[in-house]
């Protein structure tokens, strides 16, 4: 035992650099959500969309959907845009949530980039989203048939993200009680 | 003129860090603006990690700073204040992590490194101490043997 006792800064070593690899993997951005399995907060926004109803919390319609923050200035969202484009020509309910955004900024953007939503709520003051907890834009919320909080997606949606962790996630909601 | 150079760097150094509080965000009452501060100093912004909110430009700690401004003029305690942009964006926003089970390692680690390094320290000197014992004597036989070498050698 004696021996081998030399060996043990080499391996002392290793458990250090293990531990720095893992955590240089980890995105610092990324911050868990404090609002999962919790209803969403209250907020009542007009609309983005001239003419249109807006958006606020308890508008449940008993099937899960996804609530997307973005904002005409987000640059990020134009990447996450043609994602979204797709998935509401599958089907998948997305409301939007104007952040932090003239409402005539974000329905010009929504003209010109193409409207994935069914409902969009314009947050000027930003309010609903820090209620929401939100830290920048894009992020998405995966809120289930009840309105409760059940994932939150930080930044674009790439569609690996979709076929990976919110399609089997959504899925699995759709089928529980 | 050295007296007016000297003036002047004792001003300088009386100079405060500079804060990114605005001042149309400031409140009237400066009992309430200097809490307003000493909390906004505590809290993380979200944007730019490793600035409070009050060292950040960012649009989002701005508005954290409004928000806290809010709720001290609403009457809230210090800890309501906290508790309440925690509620939203969680522990991460304290700069001070809260002692709890999931901070433990976080807190306890550099004690328990000193500890086993203490503890490794001890070992060692320990160990070299014993090392010091003194060689037994040599028997009346072997000094004999000794005293024939020696001879031999010097004789020849």
């Amino acid at each position: 035992m004696n021996r081998f006792i030399f060996l043990a800064p080499v391996g002392l070593f290793a458990a250090v650099v293990i531990a720095f690899a893992a955590g240089l993997g980890r995105d610092p951005t990324k911050l868990p959500s404090t609002l999962i399995d919790k209803p969403l907060p209250k907020f009542d926004l007009p609309a983005v969309r001239p003419g249109d109803v807006g958006l606020k919390s308890g508008d449940e319609t008993g099937e899960p959907r996804l609530l997307n923050v973005f904002a005409s200035w987000c640059v990020s969202c134009k990447i996450e845009h043609p994602v979204l484009l797709e998935l509401k020509a599958r089907g998948v309910p997305i409301d939007g949530l104007d952040w932090k955004d003239e409402a005539v900024d974000g329905a010009k953007y929504l003209a010109g980039q193409g409207d994935p939503y069914r409902l969009a709520g314009n947050d000027k003051s930003g309010r609903a989203g820090i209620d929401l907890g939100v830290a920048g834009v894009p992020e998405t919320f995966l809120v289930d048939r009840r309105g409760r909080v059940r994932y939150k997606h930080i930044g674009p949606i790439s569609p690996e993200d979709w076929s990976g962790t919110i399609k089997p996630l959504m899925d699995r909601l759709r089928v529980e009680g | 003129m050295r007296r007016a150079t000297l003036l002047l760097f004792a001003l300088l150094a009386l100079a405060g860090p500079a804060r990114a509080v605005l001042p149309g965000e400031q409140l009237a009452d400066p009992k309430l603006e200097a809490r307003a501060r000493a909390i906004g100093a505590q809290l993380r912004c979200l944007v730019c990690q490793n600035q409070s909110i009050d060292d950040s430009d960012a649009s989002l700690a701005s508005d954290l700073r409004v928000i806290l401004r809010e709720r001290l003029r609403a009457g809230d305690t210090d800890r309501q204040a906290i508790d309440y942009i925690v509620q939203r964006y969680g522990h991460y926003v304290l700069l001070n992590p809260p002692f709890e089970a999931e901070t433990l390692l976080l807190w306890l680690g550099p004690a328990l490194i000193l500890v086993a390094g203490g503890v490794w320290v001890a070992t060692l000197t320990r160990r070299a101490h014993r090392v010091e014992e003194p060689s037994p004597a040599l028997t009346p036989d072997e000094q004999a043997q000794l005293v024939k070498r020696l001879d031999a050698e010097s004789a020849s």
